[in-house]
């Protein structure tokens, strides 16, 4: 256990250092209260209140920008420290290879977890500051930031596996923009491409939703957009996010950063210093 | 200190038989064994690539090897016990520019279960007291180059593999670290060090060790391997101003720079030759004996071994 705290604490040295968490706060302060000035502006039509209106937008933003600041924080995890000739001392030093993990991922998650706070809190004051009725969104309010941190969470893991997997820092930093493009952006592309090549048959009903639902970024939408009407109606959304399991949604979620860490493990272990 | 004799009786810190390693077609280790005792300092030597640090790496369980057995304190490489007990200083470390010395020391002593507060004394130990807080990004080479030092002394090792140790530390520096390493064999330390200065290892170390391509081609003290080596020595006489080509001619040496003439013998003519130069009087003013450099050992072993033969 010191240890792992010893590595968390120099790893949140170095991310204070870095101004990794001054970048990550201020990137989710400005994007939350520009989300929340727009949010709070009157629409009556849609039958939300304001804060539920904010947190859809909280949500589509979050889907793109937890991922990329999760990998942004990790590739250099390993590779990093492969590169400065750091990891061969700390491998001997009386420390497994899952702890030295558990160390880094703890000071991320950390960082993290204080920027989306920050942020989404600052939306919260604001949209509640224009209309008092907004506090019935808090709960998904909170909703939301636990699962933006599971999917942080997951995508940290990823970010570690690709970092011991490429083994050079520049290589790492390639594959994360990488792996970001293909799970979060280009995913759901193709996605859409093979609904429309599809048209209806048994792709759309039967393996659709398991293919969102398998990954984290569109299990997160879903489960944030589809756990409350007033969410929902905010986002727009008719019958067809809704006719997924929302706990199959929250399952995935669960189950992701406990796949990704595992496969960081496995990839880490393969590094030979 | 009991702990030492105990050491001592009980069994050696490093113990390597057999232990080859290849890269694919490479063969980077060939069947070396080593053992390395308390109290003892061995240097490794040899050239660019001849294994020195691909030995050190398994030592310490960082890579596997092919064959062969490693012990340390009598337990595998990597093993939680090799691992309390051993300190490594690995080649071109560079530690994190963002943290200072102190954290990074302090983090490292943690790591090995040590309470940090020594961390300072560490330091100064290795002084670097006066810029422990400053952030490691604006040290010197030197300075950074010491930070690993002071990391390889944390909690008393019984072991230290230290790859390169004096690489970037000027003279002064190099003989306290020296003197620093002296003070861990007496207590019972085993240091093992690789290092491409040869003449300070000449003189600060117990024993050497010689790698050459792989092989282990020598290991002994300085003085065995001079015996074994058999080189000649070298002795520079100073003639007397205008009598240089008579000492020449007397001594069949050869005549340089106008009063000097040298001549080499095997070293068990040395002194029935010193006997000669005597005998000569007036005519020579000085003599020096220069023994055989590490250097001229160090090419002959390696020679020996490029050539195919056994030393
Ligand atoms: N991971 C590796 N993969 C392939 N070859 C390797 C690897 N590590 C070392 N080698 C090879 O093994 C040989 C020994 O390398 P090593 O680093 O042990 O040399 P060295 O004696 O420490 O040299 P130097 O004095 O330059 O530090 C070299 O030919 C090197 O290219
Ligand atoms: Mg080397």
């Amino acid at each position: 256990m010191t240890r792992i705290l010893a590595t968390a604490g120099a790893e949140t040295r170095i991310a204070i250092r870095n101004r990794w968490v001054t970048i990550a706060i201020l990137t989710m302060a400005v994007f939350s209260l520009v989300l929340a000035a727009a949010g709070s502006a009157p629409t009556g039509a849609l039958g939300a209140d304001a804060l539920s209106v904010t947190i859809a937008s909280l949500t589509s933003l979050a889907v793109y920008l937890v991922p990329l600041m999760a990998l942004l924080m990790s590739f250099d995890a390993i590779a990093g420290e492969v590169e400065r000739g750091t990891l061969s001392l700390v491998l001997t030093y009386p420390i497994r290879r899952a702890e030295i993990l558990v160390g880094k991922f703890i000071a991320h998650l950390a960082t993290m977890t204080l920027a989306l706070a920050v942020g989404y809190g600052l939306a919260a004051g604001v949209t509640i500051a224009m209309d008092a009725g907004a506090v019935a969104g808090l709960p998904a309010l909170f909703r939301l930031l636990w699962t933006s941190v599971l999917l942080g969470a997951a995508f940290l893991c990823l970010g570690y596996a690709l970092s011991a997997w490429a083994g050079r820092p520049g290589a790492a930093a390639g594959m994360a923009i990488g792996l970001w493009l293909v799970m979060v952006v280009l995913y759901d592309l193709g996605l859409l491409a093979a609904i429309v090549a599809d048209g209806g048959g048994w792709f759309t009903t039967d393996a659709f939703p398991w293919l969102l639902i398998g990954n984290p970024a569109d299990a997160f939408r879903l489960f944030n957009l589809g756990s409350s009407e007033a969410t929902s109606a905010a986002a727009g959304l008719g019958g067809a996010a809704t006719s997924i399991p929302l706990g199959l949604a929250l399952a995935s979620l669960l189950a992701w950063p406990v796949i990704a860490f595992g496969l960081a493990v496995l990839s880490f272990r393969k590094v030979s210093p | 200190m009991t702990d030492y004799r105990m050491d001592r009786v009980l069994t050696k810190n490093l113990i390597l038989s057999n232990v080859t390693k290849t890269f694919g077609p490479m063969t980077a280790l060939d069947a070396v064994g080593l053992a390395v005792g308390p109290g003892e300092r061995v240097a490794l030597i040899g050239h660019n690539g001849a294994g020195k640090s691909t030995l050190m790496k398994i030592i310490l369980g960082l890579i596997s090897t092919d064959a062969g057995e490693v012990t340390v304190r009598g337990a595998a490489p990597g093993s939680g016990v090799a691992r309390q007990h051993v300190a490594y200083l690995p080649e071109n470390v560079a530690f994190h520019p963002a943290l200072t010395g102190l954290e990074t020391v302090r983090t490292y002593m943690r790591l090995k279960g040590e309470d940090p507060s020594g961390a300072m004394a560490l330091l100064e130990r290795v002084d670097l007291g006066a810029a422990a807080k400053r952030r490691i990004g604006t040290y010197s080479k030197g300075m950074r180059q010491r930070i690993g030092l002071a990391q390889a002394l944390i909690g008393h090792p019984r072991l230290l593999v230290l790859d390169e140790p004096t690489s970037g530390l000027d003279p002064v520096s190099r003989r306290e670290f020296y003197n620093m390493l002296d003070v861990l064999a007496a207590e019972g330390a085993s240091i093992l060090l690789s290092s491409h200065a040869l003449t300070e290892v000449e003189a600060r170390t117990d024993r050497i060790a010689i790698l050459s391509r792989g092989r282990l081609v020598a290991d002994d003290t300085l003085s065995g391997l001079r015996r074994r080596a058999n080189l000649p020595t070298h002795l520079h006489v100073r003639a007397r101003p205008g009598s240089a080509d008579a000492v020449a001619a007397e001594l069949s040496g050869w005549r340089y720079n106008g009063t000097m003439v040298e001549l080499a013998c095997a070293p068990d003519e040395k002194l029935a030759r010193l006997g000669t130069i005597a005998g000569l009087g007036a005519q020579v003013e000085d003599v020096e004996v220069i023994p055989p450099s590490l250097e001229d050992i160090y090419s002959h072993f390696s020679q020996i071994a490029a050539d195919g033969g056994t030393p």
